[in-house]
C-alpha cells in the first residue's frame, strides 16, 4: 500500500483541537497548529501561553486531555511514550539547558547520536570511524572542538546551550523542538545561534519557542503567537507583532 | 566479555586493585596452611574465615555501588539478594548433612523432622547437587530483582520511593523466612553443616580454599562491573543518574537500562551470600534484617561512591571497625558509631575516601601539568596549554 495514501495530512507536525488541564487550569485549550516539513517556526507568547506545555504534549511528557497529535502525517503522537518518540525522530532541546554535566562534550554527544539505544547495543558497543566523525563534524558546528574533553558541568552557560543544540544535531532527528535557545546568551551568541538554526533549518523542520523578539526577527520565519492554550496570531513578525491582540496580551504597549 | 571490553575496563587503579585482591587471595590461604601455626607471619584460620567473611560483604559492596553510584538506583534492600543467595547454598549444605543429622533422617534436614513433615517440599528438590543450587544461587536473586525491578521501574518508581519499597521487601522476606511453614528452618535458619564438595566446611583446607574463591568472585565480580561502566552502557547509566528524563528523550530506554544492571546487581549479591554462608556456618533470617541492607549501604558511602574500588574498601574498612569496637568494651555504642561515621563521611567526604582520593589526585596532577606546560611554553613560545586531559 502506498504511505501517501494512508497520511492524513502533507504536515510533518500536526495539533488539532488539543485540550490539556491540570487541576482544572487550561493549560493548552482548543490548540491547533500545523508545520510542513522543512519549516521552521517560531512560536512566541507571554508566560503561562502554553508553549512549554504543548512541546511536552508533542514529546509524550504530558497527555493531553483529547484532541490529534499528529507526527509525520501518520503518528499517532499521543499513544506513544517519551523514548518511542524520540526513536521516531523527534528531538528536544530544555528550557533549562540539560546536559550530562558529569560526562565530557563527546560523551553528552556520543549519548546523543541516533544509534542503536538498546541495552546489549550499548553494552558491546565499540567506537567506530563513522561515529566519531558524525561528532566531530558536531564539535565544528556547535564550535566546541577545542572543549571536547571538558566536562559538560564546566562549560559557560551559553555553550551548555550550544552543547544541547548539537546534541539535537546527533540525534539527527526530523523535527526539532527548540525551548528557549538564546536566554541568557549574549548578543554576539544569539545572533551566532540564529545562524546555526538556520543552517540546520536546510536539512530539518524546526519548532522554535523564544521570547527574545531580537531573535526571532532575525530567523526571519513565520510566527505563531499563543496565548493562554491557544493560537492568538500567526504570520509574519510584522503582521504579527503589528496584531491588537496581540500587543494588547504580550507586548504590553 | 569480549577482549576490547577486558582492556577498556582496566585502567591503572583498577590494575592496582586486582593484583591486590589476587596477591590477598593467593597469599593469605597458603600462609595459613604451610607455615607451622604460631609463626609470625602465619594467619591464624580463625582470621582466614573473618575475613572471608569481609570479602564476601565486599562483592554485596561492589554490587551496591553498581546500581547505587552508576544508575542513582538506591536500594536499601539488597541484604535480600545476598541472603537469598546464602540460604540457596544453605539448602545446599543441609541437603549434604544426610543421615548424619540429629535424627539421622537421609533425606529430611533436622528441622523438618522435628516438624513432622512427612516429605521433602518440592522447591528443596534439586539442591542435593551442587551445579543445581549454584545455579539458583545466581537465579532467585536474579529472577526477585527482575520481577520487582520490572514492576517498580516501568511504573517510574524513582528516588526515595523506591528506597522505600525496597526496604518493605526484604522486611517482607525477614517475616516470611521467620515462619516455621515456609520450610527454611524458620528462627534457626540453616545451620550445623557438614560438608561442601565431599570437603569439611569446617577443615583449615576448605576455609582457605573458601577464602580464595571468594577473592576469585571479587576479581570477577569487579571486571563484570567494570565492564559495564566503562562500555557506553556505563555512560546510558550515569546519564539516567544525573538526568533520567532528558536520557528518555534521547530515545534510550530507560527502565530497560535499569532493570538491567539492577538484574546483575542481585545476582552479584547472591554470589556473595552463597559464598558467605560456608564461611560462616549459619544462614538464618535475620539476614534480611533491612538494617543490614542499610549498613552495606553505608560501607559504599564511607568507600566512596560511583568508585567501584571505594566500595569494596568501604566494606572491609567499617567491617574491621565493626569487629574491633564490638569485641571489647565499646561493643554497646557500635550502632552510634556508625550512625556518626555515616554523618561525618556525609558531611566531610561526600565523595568517600577513594573519591576523594582520586579528586585530590586529578587536582595536583593538573597542578604539575599546568606547571610542565607552562614551562614548556616558556620555552616554546607555544600561548595554548593543552590541560584538557581526558579523566579516565
Amino acid at each position: 500500500m502506498n504511505v501517501m495514501d494512508t497520511r492524513a495530512t502533507s504536515a510533518m507536525l500536526y495539533l488539532d483541537g488539543v485540550h490539556v488541564s491540570f487541576d482544572g487550569f487550561h493549560a493548552i485549550n482548543n490548540l491547533s497548529l500545523t508545520l510542513e516539513p522543512g519549516e521552521m517556526r517560531a512560536i512566541i507568547g507571554p508566560n503561562g501561553a502554553g508553549k512549554t506545555t504543548m512541546m511536552d504534549i508533542i514529546t509524550g511528557k504530558t497527555k493531553p486531555d483529547e484532541g490529534t497529535v499528529l507526527f509525520d502525517g501518520v503518528t499517532d503522537l499521543t499513544r506513544l511514550d517519551e523514548t518511542r518518540i524520540a526513536e521516531l525522530g523527534i528531538g528536544r532541546k530544555f528550557q533549562k539547558p540539560t546536559v550530562f554535566e558529569s560526562q565530557t562534550v563527546q560523551d553528552n554527544l556520543l549519548l546523543a547520536l541516533n544509534v542503536d539505544h538498546s541495552v546489549r547495543g550499548t553494552l558491546f558497543w565499540r567506537g567506530s570511524r563513522a561515529e566519531s566523525e558524525r561528532i566531530d563534524k558536531v564539535l565544528e558546528t556547535i564550535r566546541l572542538t577545542d572543549a571536547r574533553n571538558r566536562l559538560a558541568g564546566s562549560l559557560s552557560h551559553g555553550q551548555k546551550q550550544w552543547l544541547e543544540i548539537g546534541m539535537l544535531l546527533a540525534q539527527d532527528p526530523k523535527l526539532l523542538l527548540v525551548d528557549e535557545p538564546v536566554a541568557g546568551m549574549t548578543d554576539v551568541e544569539t545572533h551566532l545561534t540564529a545562524e546555526l538554526l538556520k543552517e540546520i533549518n536546510k536539512t530539518h523542520t524546526v519548532m522554535v519557542v523564544e521570547h527574545d523578539m531580537t531573535f526571532v526577527r532575525e530567523l526571519g520565519v513565520k510566527v505563531t503567537c499563543l496565548h493562554e492554550g491557544s493560537v492568538l496570531a500567526e504570520g509574519t513578525i510584522d503582521q504579527v507583532s503589528s496584531n491588537e491582540r496581540v500587543i494588547e496580551v504580550y507586548l504590553g504597549r | 566479555m569480549t577482549p576490547h571490553m577486558l582492556t577498556r575496563s582496566l585502567d591503572r587503579g583498577a590494575t592496582i586493585f586486582l593484583a591486590i585482591v589476587a596477591a590477598c587471595g593467593i597469599l593469605i590461604p597458603l600462609s595459613n596452611l604451610l607455615l607451622p601455626a604460631g609463626s609470625f607471619l602465619q594467619v591464624p584460620t580463625y582470621l582466614v574465615a573473618l575475613w572471608g567473611k569481609y570479602v564476601c560483604y565486599a562483592i554485596l559492596a561492589l554490587s551496591i555501588d553498581l546500581i547505587w553510584g552508576y544508575c542513582g538506583i538506591l536500594s536499601l534492600g539488597h541484604g535480600a539478594f545476598f541472603a537469598l543467595g546464602g540460604y540457596a547454598m544453605g539448602m545446599y549444605l543441609m541437603r549434604q548433612i544426610g543421615s548424619r543429622g540429629v535424627y539421622g533422617n537421609p533425606i529430611l534436614p533436622d528441622f523438618m523432622v522435628f516438624l513432622n513433615w512427612e516429605k521433602l517440599p518440592w522447591y528443596w528438590y534439586g539442591f542435593d547437587m551442587f551445579w543445581f543450587a549454584a545455579l539458583m544461587v545466581l537465579v532467585v536473586p536474579g529472577l526477585l530483582a527482575f520481577c520487582f525491578g520490572w514492576l517498580a521501574f516501568r511504573s517510574r518508581v524513582t528516588g526515595v520511593y523506591l528506597s522505600i519499597i525496597t526496604q518493605a521487601m526484604t522486611y517482607a522476606l525477614l517475616l516470611a523466612f521467620f515462619r516455621n511453614d515456609f520450610g527454611f528452618g524458620g528462627n534457626n535458619g540453616l545451620t550445623d553443616f557438614k560438608d561442601i564438595l565431599g570437603f569439611n566446611v569446617q577443615a583449615e583446607g576448605t576455609r582457605a580454599a573458601l577464602f580464595a574463591l571468594s577473592c576469585l568472585a571479587l576479581i570477577v565480580g569487579f571486571l563484570v562491573c567494570r565492564a559495564i561502566v566503562s562500555s557506553k552502557l556505563g555512560k546510558v547509566l550515569i546519564a539516567v543518574r544525573d538526568a533520567e528524563s532528558r536520557t528518555r528523550f534521547l530515545g534510550y530506554r530507560v527502565e530497560s537500562y535499569k532493570l538491567f544492571v539492577f538484574t546483575v546487581s542481585a545476582c552479584m549479591a547472591g554470589v556473595a551470600g552463597a559464598l558467605y554462608v560456608p564461611q560462616v556456618g549459619i544462614i538464618n533470617p535475620s539476614e534480611f534484617a533491612p538494617g543490614n541492607s542499610i549498613e552495606a549501604v553505608v560501607w559504599v558511602a564511607v568507600g566512596g561512591r560511583g568508585t567501584l574500588i571505594g566500595a569494596a574498601l568501604g566494606a572491609v574498612v567499617v567491617n574491621y571497625a565493626k569487629t574491633f569496637f564490638t569485641s571489647g568494651m565499646l561493643a554497646p555504642y557500635w550502632l552510634f558509631m556508625l550512625g556518626a561515621l555515616f554523618i561525618l563521611v556525609t558531611l566531610l567526604l561526600p565523595k568517600g575516601i577513594v573519591g576523594t582520593f582520586n579528586s585530590w589526585w586529578e587536582s595536583s596532577r593538573e597542578k604539575r601539568l599546568a606547571g610542565v606546560a607552562a614551562s614548556a611554553a616558556a620555552e616554546d613560545g607555544i600561548t595554548e596549554p593543552k590541560l584538557a586531559e581526558k579523566r579516565s
